[in-house]
């Protein structure tokens, strides 16, 4: 990928690498805690069926992933393990903290065990607020993400440059 | 030596040589040769078969399991200490989370325990509203649970008959509280809200729908021989084990221990004036804990369309001051979870808040048998163990 990794990339590819990436999003579940239910809800569950927008839940390893979606609880137990695997996917990778839990600790701001935030160890690309989001809004998390992987440079991204963050809502 | 220094053949005697023998040996000798030791196969802390961050350190002998160590604590988020810094209505925000599946459950056994200690009583039409939530939400739990566990076992559909079934609890507990999962809906001496308008003749037909798939789980995965040959006299638990283990809840009605909190603890709730039966299952293995929340999901809602019926009118609050403090006392106060037996240790000293709290979770005594349940199964079975024994892991981190 030389031209995607030197200097900007031509407008027509740029668009086809875009388009391609969106619809095919390959996303590593991290569920946690009471949000990953939601998320299982809205992955596995008749009614909301998060494939339809090409996310497909299911890699093997992180890999394979570029998308990584920390939902629930992160305790200081379980940052080191968060923070091994995110560094396993290969760039560009996207991050959404899916929780209140996740994205500054929850109801749980004054406990001795639980990390305030996983944007303390990753950087986040999409908050999705709630306790615990509904699966719409995980989904909406998910199309914005999409908006945002539409419009950006991949060469830029590639090499690591960082956007404000998404707050759905 | 020459051929002359030989016996004639004839003199030689006939010994009967099992082939076998020599199989053994030649395997003996392979194993002596490629002796790798025992392989440690590291199961999570982050691994769907899982369900959750339980992590477990297996040790295998080929395919066989030689010890199992489960690893907790990735989900600990110190409850017993923060309820020492909140009142207690804030406390009920917190330990809907605990076990997350069946949050309304989670709320009785402690506003029981702050009712106790301020001798107060709700009244009888938020106790019946209390026993519906609670209901729905063992519903909620179990019918996730009747699909999960056919995942476990390699067919995708059950899932998704699950998901849909927990739609439709989750809907008419967020019609009444405004939550899908995290209701925080009850207070000390009642309950926030009256029911809102056709939510009953709405729930009566979801109950109908509930009965019908549970025949439909009772085809697709009971009366399937795949299924049954991957729990049937799989992963076993003899009845005194289980109850030294502190197992509780439908894991160790499946072990043939007729025991339910509901109709043997000290009174709570409506049970009491409700026609239900407590199930058991003799087996004590992988089907049987299956079977027996698939009957139980059937009872519980059997109990709701009872109590739609009989449902007294009334206030939903008793008397209660604006700032609640409770008096001095200790108290311990469990209930029947989906999940087992849930208890609330409430030690006040007349503050706003509790000065000590102790919680007796379920799935921590059921995950304490893993160690010696999993002794000498095959790998595959593993997941279905977990599966069966049905455990959250919020409930046994806290």
């Amino acid at each position: 990928m030389g031209l995607v990794s030197s200097g900007k990339t031509p407008k027509p590819l740029q668009h086809l690498l875009n388009y391609s990436r969106k619809y095919s999003l390959w996303m590593l579940q991290w569920g946690l805690a009471c949000c990953a239910i939601e998320m299982g809800a809205a992955l596995a569950g008749p009614r909301y069926d998060v494939m339809r927008l090409g996310v497909i839940p299911f890699p093997a390893s992180p890999r394979q992933a570029d998308l990584i979606v920390i939902s629930g609880t992160v305790t200081d137990k379980m940052a080191p393990a968060i923070k091994r695997l995110y560094e396993q996917m290969p760039d560009p990778k996207y991050v959404i903290s899916m929780g209140s839990c996740a994205n500054c600790g929850g109801p749980y701001w004054d406990s001795y065990s639980v990390t305030k935030g996983v944007d303390q160890i990753i950087p986040v690309d999409v908050y999705v607020p709630g306790c615990p989001p509904r699966p719409e809004a995980f989904i909406q998390g998910i199309v914005l993400l999409q908006q945002r992987i539409m419009s950006e440079d991949p060469a830029e991204r590639w090499r690591g440059a960082t956007r404000e963050p998404i707050v759905v809502g | 030596m020459t051929t002359t220094d030989l016996p004639p053949p004839g003199e030689l005697p006939e010994i009967a040589v099992d082939p076998a023998a020599f199989r053994h040996l030649a395997d003996a000798q392979v194993n002596v040769e490629l002796d790798t030791g025992d392989m440690v196969l590291n199961i999570g802390p982050q691994h769907p078969a899982t369900h959750g961050t339980l992590r477990l350190v297996v040790r295998l002998d080929g395919e066989r399991v030689v010890s199992a160590d489960p690893i907790i604590g990735y989900m600990h988020r110190g409850y017993e200490k923060l309820t020492e810094f909140r009142t207690y209505p804030q406390i009920t925000t917190l330990i809907n989370r605990i076990d997350w599946l069946s949050s309304f459950a989670n709320e009785v056994p402690f506003i029981d325990a702050a009712e106790h200690l301020m001798a107060i009583e709700a009244p009888p039409r938020a106790q019946y509203l209390r026993t519906i939530l609670t209901e729905l939400s063992r519903i909620a739990t179990f019918v996730l649970f009747l699909g999960e566990m056919g995942l476990q076992v390699g067919a995708i559909t059950p899932a998704f008959y699950g998901f849909r079934d927990r739609e439709y609890v989750l809907n008419l507990i967020e019609a009444v509280t405004g939550g899908r999962f995290h209701p925080n809906f009850n207070r000390i001496g009642g309950i926030k809200d009256d029911l809102p308008w056709g939510w009953i003749s709405e729930c009566r037909g979801v109950m109908n729908k509930v009965l019908a798939s549970c025949d439909e789980f009772d085809d697709l995965v009971v009366g399937n021989p795949i299924f049954q040959k991957r729990t049937r006299s799989i992963g076993i638990i003899p009845q005194e084990l289980g109850a030294a283990y502190g197992v509780s809840g439908s894991n160790l009605r499946a072990s043939g221990v007729d025991w339910d909190l509901r109709r043997d603890g000290p009174k709570y709730l409506v049970y009491d004036e409700l026609d239900w039966q407590v199930w058991t299952h003799p087996d004590g293995d992988s089907f049987a804990r299956y079977w027996v929340r698939l009957q139980e999901t059937r009872e519980s809602a059997r109990m709701v369309l009872q109590m739609l019926d009989q449902m007294p009118s009334g206030p939903l609050m008793a008397k209660v001051p604006r700032i609640i403090k409770v008096p001095a006392g200790e108290v311990f106060v469990n209930t029947e979870n989906p999940l087992g037996e849930m208890g609330y240790y409430v030690i006040s000293k007349g503050a706003t808040g509790p000065f000590r709290t102790k919680i007796r979770s379920a799935s921590f005594s059921n995950v304490s048998i893993l160690p010696w349940l999993l002794r000498g199964v095959y790998v595959p079975d593993i997941v279905t163990i977990l599966a069966s024994l049905y455990f959250i892991l919020g409930d046994i981190d806290r």
